[in-house]
């Protein structure tokens, strides 16, 4: 049985429609990241699930038990907020034990509880300050702190780690990651951010304008995303795409011409009625610059060099479309430069042009 | 599976209690103002204008029936009401002229860092938390001669040719109010307008020196817009509050002398509490109503024709 | 260069301080004045008419006004109006202005309208028609009749402000304790109202102030002595015994006292307000 079923949900605000009809059905002890540009939902996706926004329609279900009108107190989530929303009035140990308190559990085995979360997130010196005397990635802790400390049936968190800088924030990643493999938990978790999402999700739920536009592995999302959305969405440098049609079949296999002249023979197992129109993408990573190229390469552009410490992302120009290239390693052109480019066949995602969904 | 069905089943029964349970909750909270503000100040409110159209005397125990204009034609005839109109627009003017100008300087000075700014403004805010009456006394004091110094200072300052008390010149009179008025009132512009500035962000002013502008540019340019809007609200809403503001009148001078201190609310409040009738005085308060509706009203319009240009 | 740079500086110093004290002087010498002459013993009070402090103090005023007259009385009076008003009135406004800062409700727009009407007509229209409708209920000459009529002119002002307030505080808050499991109105109680207290003491005091200043309705209402608040006594005072200026002026320092002491209480929340800072920083 599923830990969490999302049924047909739908959300309104007064005439404005932010969720269409979504489906999630999401099993114990799995880790689920939802991703999406800004505004598509997710916030409010998982708010609803929280009990904090009421379901417009369809219907929510934790633990078999549908919980639409549930007040949040009875549905025994926890939540972690973006702002930490730690009550400024309350200790660290306060804090953490707020939730405890209010279920008049037993003071010893509070303090135990308490004693426990703070040990696992090294808050233990800590515990009789207030949030004003901790720093960002402390008040982070603590409000992971008063997540654990009851054993909820699943935890939320709403971009928890935005706040923090970039060193901070892949230290905390970890620490998640070893938190929910210590707690097995159910997650439902909301960010912007790739890595976070690559990394943490046993299933990545991307979303468009309030509607799911694919669920999968981070490996599926990343090696097959469904339509140009997700293919566009995930991944960083982001992907390349290429307007093109398709050509008259060369031995039965499909050929595609770009815009710009390209052409790409063999496609394996595609079969494409000619002259349909649509989109080519590649990853920067997969396109290959200079000698890696080889035989038949394109030339191309030189526009600008990125270096990143590991590799550069490349800009380059075909006629009169920028695309990137990430070369691993020292990049030697400069910009101005004239560049061989190769787009190897079988790296290629292909799209239809209308609707964007995938075709190969 | 089967627990969930019995507990989906189970729902419907609490469901719209629920669901009337969150809908009501913000009605409940806010119940107690309604029903007070409702019954104390709404229902008063329209009760006491059918009084303009009675006459009610509480002396006159005949009274109490229903004379439709007559207290309007009385009132079209009342010479006195004509005084106490031009006096409330002189003691309205001057009063919020002063306090507004006075205000902002204060305001200014005040968004300066300085040692001792805490305690600064604290003292000068100090008037505004003095009684209105106390002030109104206080200041009825100041200008006595017998054991206030003022006149005494105007005397040796040549503006007076002997130590007398304003309040008992006919011309003068007037400015008694009005002087304890401004004193009392400046903290409340002061406290607005400090307000407005301190949200006006920092880094604005920064930007502007980094151009180059100088203190009275940056001034022009960009404190007055950014105080603008307050100060079209403090200044309307203000006015209409000093219009209404009888307590230093009925203490200071009573309307006095010979009426050329009474402004409209003043000869509200007298023709009531002192004459006790109260069909008259309810038909004043309620020209005095139309009055400051249409200016408002008028404010309000001239705001938008100027928005509408710019 | 550098030395006409600071002197100009030190210029513009000057004349700001300057200023400010101009201001602090002028706010502060009426009110030294009602302390001189309080404590200036009758016979010096023509002698040394404009002195700045007399030759010689006396507290007789204060100990006549304590002892002989009915001040102690009024002091009490006001002192009870205008606590269990500000009390009431704070209670009343916190619901309303959580409601107002919280929910969305279809009532709201009439709320806010309800309420700004209310600030927006000249209250001396409500003289006649209250002073009728109490008598009617008994309500005239008594200290619950004031409250009822102060409660009702600060609920108002006070709820924009409680609103206020509670806008400053995070909507989080309370969410993360929902989530923890309070109910909507614990999480009101154990974290907002906690966090609010400084804005409800701000607003207590407000509240105090104004009732504690409050004259024409008073005037108006009560008529006896053993129900008159300070102002109604005071003015009685002056009418009646016109001449004594120390006695007066003593007890006009006493009626000022409460004033600044919730004055104090309040004054730093005049212009900053409450700043969240809770959640982030
Ligand atoms: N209380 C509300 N009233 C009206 N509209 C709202 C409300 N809350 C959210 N919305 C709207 O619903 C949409 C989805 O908002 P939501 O906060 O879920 O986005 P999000 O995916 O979390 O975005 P972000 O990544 O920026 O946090 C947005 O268009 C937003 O403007
Ligand atoms: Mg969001």
């Amino acid at each position: 049985m599923a830990a969490i079923d999302i049924r047909a949900v739908d959300k309104s605000f007064q005439k404005l429609k932010v969720l269409h009809s979504v489906d999630l059905s999401i099993d114990k002890g799995e880790f689920i990241v939802l991703v999406g540009p800004s505004g598509c939902g997710k916030s409010t996706l998982l708010r609803m699930i929280a009990g904090l926004e009421e379901v417009t329609g369809g219907e929510i279900v934790i633990g078999g038990k549908r919980v639409n009108d549930l007040p949040p107190k009875e549905r025994n989530l926890a939540m972690v907020f973006q702002s930490y929303a730690l009550y400024p009035h309350m200790t660290v140990a306060g804090n953490m034990s707020y939730s405890l308190r209010l279920r008049k559990i037993a003071k010893e085995k509070i303090a135990t509880a308490v004693a426990g979360a703070a040990d696992i997130l090294g808050l233990a010196p800590l515990v009789e300050r207030r949030p004003r005397q901790l720093s960002g990635g402390q008040r982070q802790r603590v409000a992971m702190g008063r997540a654990i400390v009851r054993e909820p049936q699943a935890f939320l968190w709403d971009e928890p780690l935005s706040n923090l800088d970039a060193r901070l924030r892949e230290q905390m990643r970890a620490e998640i990651k070893k938190l929910h493999r210590r707690l097995g938990a159910t997650s439902i978790y909301v960010t912007h951010d790739q890595i976070e999402a690559m990394t943490l999700a046993d299933r990545i739920v991307a979303m468009e304008a309030g509607t799911i536009q694919q669920i999968g592995s981070p490996e599926d999302l990343y090696e097959r995303p469904a339509n140009r959305f997700v293919a566009g969405f995930i991944g960083s440098p982001a992907m390349n795409f290429l307007d093109a049609q398709a050509a008259p079949a060369n031995a039965g296999h499909a050929r595609l011409v770009t815009e710009d002249g390209l052409t790409f023979e063999a496609i394996p197992g595609l079969e494409l009625p000619s002259s349909r129109q649509l989109t080519i993408g590649i990853r920067p990573e997969h396109v290959l610059l200079g000698e890696a190229a080889g035989e038949g390469a394109k030339e191309a552009t030189v526009d600008l060099v990125e270096p990143t410490g590991m590799g550069a992302i490349v800009h380059f120009r075909f006629a009169d479309i920028s695309h990137q290239a990430y070369h691993l390693g020292r990049a030697s052109w400069r910009a101005g430069d004239s560049v061989k480019v190769a787009l190897p066949t079988e790296r290629l995602h292909l799209f239809d042009a209308t609707d964007g969904r995938r075709l190969n | 599976m089967t627990a969930s069905a019995s507990l989906e089943q189970a729902q419907p029964d609490r469901r719209p209690l629920k669901r009337l349970g969150l809908r009501v909750e913000p009605y409940l909270y806010s119940a107690p103002a309604v029903i007070i503000v409702a019954t104390v100040m709404l229902v008063p409110l329209v009760i006491g204008m059918t009084y303009a159209f009675r006459d009610i005397r509480l002396l006159n125990p005949f009274s109490g029936g229903f004379v439709g204009l007559d207290n309007f034609r009385r009132l079209a005839a009342d010479g006195d009401f004509y005084l106490a109109l031009k006096n409330t627009v002189f003691w309205t003017a001057a009063s919020v002229f002063f306090q507004f100008t006075l205000g902002l300087i204060l305001a200014l000075l005040l968004n300066r860092p300085f040692a001792g700014r805490g305690i600064a403004q604290a003292l000068v805010f100090l008037p505004w938390a003095v009684p209105s009456f106390l002030s109104g006394l206080d200041w009825a004091w100041l200008f006595n001669p017998v054991v206030g110094p003022i006149p005494h200072w105007l005397t040796a300052l040549g503006v007076m040719s002997q130590p007398e008390n304003i309040l008992s010149d006919p011309d003068l009179a007037m400015w008694g109010p009005i002087v304890a008025n401004v004193w009392w009132g400046i903290p409340f512009f002061a406290i607005t307008m400090l307000a407005a500035l301190q949200s006006i962000p920092a880094d604005i002013y920064e930007a502007a020196s980094i151009d180059g502008a100088g203190p009275f540019e940056r001034f022009r340019a960009i404190t007055l817009p950014f105080l603008a809007p307050t100060i079209a609200i403090a200044v309307l809403l203000r006015t209409v509050w000093i219009a209404n503001f009888a307590d230093l009148i009925v203490v200071m001078t009573n309307g006095g002398p010979a009426d050329r201190t009474q402004i409209v609310a003043s000869y509200i409040f007298t023709t009531a509490f002192r004459r006790l009738d109260f069909g008259y005085a309810s038909a004043i308060a309620m020209v005095l109503l139309v009055l400051l509706m249409i200016y408002s009203l008028l404010i309000v319009i001239l705001r938008q024709t100027l928005l509408a240009r710019a | 260069m550098t030395v006409t740079m600071s002197r100009k500086r030190f210029a513009a110093t000057l004349a700001h301080r300057l200023a400010v004290l101009a201001f602090i002087v002028v706010a502060l010498f009426p009110l030294f004045w009602l302390l001189k002459v309080s404590v200036t013993p009758t016979k010096l009070l023509y002698s040394e008419g404009v002195r700045m402090w007399p030759s010689e103090t006396t507290w007789a005023h204060y100990a006549f006004v304590i002892e002989n007259s009915d001040f102690p009385l009024f002091f009490r009076n006001s002192l009870i109006v205008s606590l269990s008003t500000a009390l009431i009135v704070t209670l009343v406004a916190a619901g309303a202005g959580y409601a107002m800062s919280r929910f969305a409700f279809r009532g709201k727009m009439w709320l806010v309208g309800l309420l700004l009407v209310t600030q927006m007509f000249p209250l001396v229209m409500l003289i006649a028609p209250i002073f009728k409708i109490l008598s009617s209920i008994g309500l005239t000459n008594s200290l619950s009749g004031l409250v009822l009529v102060y409660t009702a002119f600060n609920v108002p002002f006070a709820v924009f402000l409680m609103q206020s307030f509670f806008d400053s505080i995070p909507k989080d808050l309370e969410e993360a304790a929902m989530i923890d499991g309070a109910t909507r109105f614990m999480a009101f109680r154990q974290i907002i109202v906690p966090l609010t207290l400084p804005g409800m003491a701000a607003t207590l005091g407000f509240v105090f102030t104004a009732a504690w200043s409050e004259l024409l309705f008073a005037l108006m209402l009560i008529s006896k002595t053993d129900a008159s608040t300070f102002p109604v006594g005071l003015l009685g005072f002056v009418s009646k015994f016109g001449v004594d200026f120390g006695q007066m002026m003593a007890a006009g320092v006493l009626a000022l006292i409460p004033a600044v002491l919730f004055f104090l209480l309040i004054q730093r929340f005049l212009v900053k307000g409450l700043t969240a800072g809770a959640v982030k920083g």
